[in-house]
Parts: structure tokens; sequence; C-alpha cells
């Protein structure tokens, strides 16, 4: 049983996504949905403990020896990606388990339970394949998952975030078609453990250099990459709220392993940043992620475009993370991946709640809010602090290593710059914090507390950015973990 | 000239590829745009598919080894044509989505055309 866990991974969501359109039925679905997001939880716990104490785990799919057949590898760093990935699903699907209705057109719940089951069955694929091509396919039912998922935001503008997302996506997607084809060409294999033995033959032919920029192209506009961002903000602010938080908390977070696993899994470290210089050109784009993000949200009228663009930014601390190519950078780039997954799903289940009492996601109409929902906007501080980097919570953390790994690194000018992009952050958090605790309700308004449903996921996760704000070994200990096995070992 | 000859299917793909993507870039009709992302994906198939052809190759379907000149026999690389059946499969697929967002949008906006729907989400 335990021998065939990394497969019940991806077919266990993959299967039941069918059968919801079999059984018809919005609250069945809907616990089948939670009970499949909670079992797919157990298995990530199980393989992340296996690959912690046994070192990674390979399986073959129907016993076709690797490098012929598909073979599906687990190591430390997508290991942890399973588990962020399964447990912000177990908190989000139950999210406001008994109002689901009043967020969902009526009679269509089975459809979205199942567009939510293909999305994170995609999702997982992406994290625990080691095959290339394997990668494309899981993207691709990814992606069309989470474009249907956005499409049934309300409003009409919903559809047209969710059209240009799908131009952008499938654009991106068959860039990473166009560079798998080109490695194989090259190769003849796509084996990722593979394509790392053999690639360093053909480092010298220009087709190599051409793959190299295609997939990092293509991951590129998954991960919303500062220039390649403009879908991000509006699919996030369009789509229904849990939706929102789901991918904000983990679409962007699979593509930057996706980049780290093409980086440093398949060209290797010495080639991308010795030989290409990748550093040259990521690292300015980071910078200018991280400020351009965060300035673009500090003028956002809108709550969750605002939390969009804060994204921009904290991706740009991952890349610059991976682009420091060191164990303490990359540790902060992973923690980071991690720790803004809590917050930011966090923070969206927030704006999910305000908006289920007042209907409004625009920043006017949440004067006095902090008054009328004391505890859900307790959280939107929280998480807000974590967001800034507050020592205490998670954000800390991460924004800790990746000084750490620029000054080890001899980066001097890099080091403020991230402190001061953090400067921009409380820019923004503070503006709703004011808004929301020392401004006036509008008069009539009475004290009422999002439901229950609501109020205990999203303090799940911004409960644990607290937690793993303290108790850092377990979330640095399996980063650093994953940053060696990814730079090979070397410190 | 021999740069040209010697990669020719190379260069229809190319060529294919940037007719794909410049109507996705430039064309306002939504319809359009979802045709030209088809082109786009069209011409990396075939680039694929070239990839598997080796010259003087057959189908590969097993010649019997008792039969004469059976070990001479090359075959061609059927691997790359196996990874585009599900690459079509998934163009077909975004595509078919990709229609049905636009359906939806001209049910809502009533029109598809981007420049007008850009217009009226301003004035809104």
């Amino acid at each position: 049983m335990t021998a065939h866990l990394p497969i019940l991974q991806v077919v266990l969501p993959l299967m039941a996504a069918p059968l919801c359109l079999l059984i018809r039925n919005g609250p069945a679905t809907r616990y089948l949905a939670i009970g499949v997001a909670w079992t797919s939880l157990w298995i990530a716990c199980q393989l992340l403990g296996q690959v912690v104490a046994e070192g990674p785990i390979s399986y073959m799919l129907g016993g076709w020896v690797a490098p012929f057949g598909i073979e599906y590898r687990i190591d430390a760093v997508n290991a942890y990606l399973l588990v962020i990935v399964t447990m912000i699903a177990s908190v989000v699907l139950p999210f406001g388990v008994d109002r689901i209705p009043l967020t969902v057109p009526a009679g269509k719940e089975y459809l979205y339970n199942a567009a939510f089951l293909l999305c994170i069955c995609g999702l997982l694929g992406i994290s625990i394949t080691g095959d290339i091509f394997n990668v494309f396919v899981f993207l691709e039912i990814s992606s069309l998952a989470s474009y249907t998922l956005i499409s049934l935001g309300k409003g009409r503008r919903a559809l047209r975030a969710a059209f240009s997302y799908l131009v952008m996506g499938t654009v991106g997607g068959t860039f990473f078609l166009i560079g798998v084809g080109l490695l194989y060409q090259a190769t003849g294999t796509l084996n990722m453990a593979d394509l790392a033995e053999r690639l360093p033959a053909s480092f010298g032919a220009r087709s190599v250099v051409v793959s190299f920029a295609f997939l990092t192209v293509g991951i590129g506009i998954k991960l919303a990459v500062f220039p390649l961002h403009q879908w991000l903000p509006n699919a996030y602010s369009h789509a229904p709220a849990r939706v929102s938080a789901f991918l904000a908390a983990t679409a962007t977070k699979v593509s930057f392993y996706l980049l780290l696993r093409v980086f440093f899994g398949i060209f290797g470290v010495t080639y991308v940043f010795g030989t290409l210089r990748a550093q040259n050109l990521l690292i300015p784009l980071s910078l200018l992620a991280m400020f351009v993000g965060s300035v673009a949200a500090i003028n956002q009228t809108n709550i969750k475009r605002l939390l969009a663009y804060s994204s921009i930014a904290q991706i740009g601390y991952m890349t610059l993370g991976l682009s420091m190519a060191s164990v303490d950078g990359l540790t902060g780039g992973i923690v980071h991946l991690f720790n803004h997954a809590l917050m930011k799903g966090g923070l969206f289940l927030v704006v999910a709640c305000v908006g289920y009492r007042l209907g409004s996601d625009r920043v006017e109409d949440w004067s006095g809010v902090g008054r009328r929902m004391p505890w859900t906007m307790a959280a939107f501080v929280v998480g807000g602090l974590s967001l800034i980097g507050v020592p205490g919570t998670v954000g800390f953390v991460s924004k800790w290593y990746l000084v750490l790994g620029a000054i080890n690194r001899g980066w001097t000018l890099v080091a403020p710059l991230i402190l001061l992009s953090s400067l921009l952050a409380v820019v923004y958090v503070w503006r709703i914090i004011e808004i929301a605790w020392f401004r006036q309700a509008p008069a009539g308004a009475k004290r009422e507390e999002a439901p229950l449903s609501m109020l205990v996921p999203t303090w799940v996760l911004i409960g644990a950015t607290l937690y793993f704000g303290f108790h850092t070994d377990l979330t640095v200990g399996v980063a650093r973990q994953a940053a060696q096995a990814l730079l090979g070992g070397t410190p | 000239m021999s740069q040209v000859m010697d990669h020719g299917i190379y260069w229809l793909c190319i060529v294919l590829m940037m007719i794909g993507l410049y109507t996705v870039i430039s064309r306002d009709n939504l319809v359009k745009k979802i045709m030209g992302l088809n082109i786009f994906q069209v011409s990396v198939i075939m680039f694929y598919v070239s990839m598997g052809k080796i010259s003087g190759g057959t189908p590969p379907i097993l010649v019997p080894k008792d039969q004469p000149g059976a070990a001479e026999v090359v075959y061609s690389n059927p691997l790359p044509h196996v990874l585009m059946l599900t690459a079509i499969v998934v163009g077909v697929a975004t595509t078919a989505l990709g229609l049905a967002l636009v359906v939806r949008i001209q049910e809502m906006y009533g029109t598809v055309e981007e420049d007008e729907i850009i217009e009226m989400d301003r004035t809104e």
C-alpha cells in the first residue's frame, strides 16, 4: 500500500473529478472534495516523512523502468511542495462549507468541485513527476481547470480575465513544449534525472540555449515574473474568493518549483549561472518586481487587486533567492514559497470573509470593518504584518534568509533594497489597517462576525504564519535540505 | 541559401509559429485570437513530428526477422508522434474552453471585439 502512495497522490483527485460529474449533487461533491483533499494531505505527509527519513523515492509507472517509462521522483523539494498544495487545498475547500450555494451559481456546484479537484490534480502532478513531458500535461490540466474556475467569478469581467489568462497561459505552456522538444532533440530523453546526465555533452549546441530560453519564458508566464505578470491581477481579482485564495497560494508556487527544477535539476547550477549568467537578467527583474509590484499595490482601490500586486512583489523575492544560487538564498526562496502560500492564502480568505458580509472588495467600503468583524480583521493584521516581515511572523524568517544570502554573496546593494521594499509593504498594509480600524463604520452597521465555517480556516492559515514564525526548525530545516539537494551538495 | 534549404521544415515551423503568435497579439476579435493560438500550437506539433523522422526511415512497424534485409531497416522514432497525440488533445481542450468563454463573453457583452469590451469595462 505505502509503495503506491506516489501514484495515489495524483490519481485520487483525478478520479474524484469525474465522480463529481456522475454524482451531480452539490453538497455530496463538496464533502467528497474535502475528503479527497484531506486524504491527499495525509499521503503528502507520509511521503515527506519517508523522504526525510530514507531519501528520495522513485516510483515507476506501470513497472516500466526509467528513463523509458514515466518516473515519479520525490525528493525533499517536491515532497515539501506536495504538503503545501494539499494543505492549502484542505483548508480552502472547507472554507464556508455551509455557505457555498451563495457563492457558486445554483446547480453548478458539482462542476465547480470537479474543476477544483482537477486543478489540485494538475498541481500535484507537476510537483511529483520526474518526466518533463508529463510536466507539460499536468501544467495544462491545472491551467485549464484554473481558467474554468476563474471564469466562474461574479460579473462579466471574470470572463475577460479568464480569457486573457487562457491566451497568456497557452502561449506559456506551448513555449514550455517547444523547450521540451529541443531538449529531447539534443538528448533523446525526457526523464529529468537522465536529462541532467546527458545534457552536459550538448551544452555547446545552440538549440540547448534556445531551449533554456523557451522553458524559462514559458514558466515565467505561469509564474508571473515581472514583465510577464499582466494576467495575474485581473485573474485573482475577478475569480471567486476561494479560488483566488487557492490559486494565489499554490499555482505560482508550483511554477516557482518548476523553475527551480529546470534551473538546478536539469541544466545545473554551473551552466545556468556560470555559462549563461542568467542572474544578470533575473536579479534586475526580481528587484523591479519587488518595487513595481509594491508601488502598484499601494495605488489599488480594490483589495483583491492590491493583494494580487503584492503577490507579484513576493514572487520577486522568490526569484531573487533563486538567482543567488547559494544555500542561504535558495533556502530563503523555498521558505518564502511556503510562507507566502500561508499568508497570501490567509489574507485572501479574510477578503472572502469580509466580502461575504459586506458584498464589496473596494477599499473605501472597508471603513470601520475592524469593529464590525474584529476577529476577521485581526487575522488581516497578522497576515499583513507577516507580509511586511515583522519578527515573530513567517515573513520575517524568509526575508532574514534572503538578506543573509545577499550579504554572504557580497551584494551590499541588494540587501538594503530588500528592506526598502518591505517598507513599501508597510504602506499598503497600513492603509488597509487604518481604514478598517480607525475609520468610523457607516451608520447603522452592526457587529457581525463572519460565520465560523469561514473564520476557522482563515485562522488556521493565519495561525500557521505565527506558529512557523517561531518554530522555524521544521520549515527552514526542510528548505535547507531541499536547497542542498538542488545545489548538488555544494555549500 | 543552403542554410534555408537544409532546414526547410524548421523555417516552415517558425513561419507558422510567427503567423500564429502575430494573430494572437494583433487581432481584436477574440475568435481570431483563438485561431491564432491554434496555428501557433500546430507549428509546434509539426516541429515535433519532423523531429522523429530519420532520413530513409520506415514507419516504426517491426519487420519480421526472417524477411530479407530486415537487419538493415531503419525505423523512424515514434515517440514524438505519440507525444503530439497528447499535445493535440490539450490543444483541442484549450480551443474548446476558449470558444466557450467567447460564447459567454458574447452573451454578457454583446460583442467579441476586445477594444469594444475594454471600452465597455472602462465606462461602466
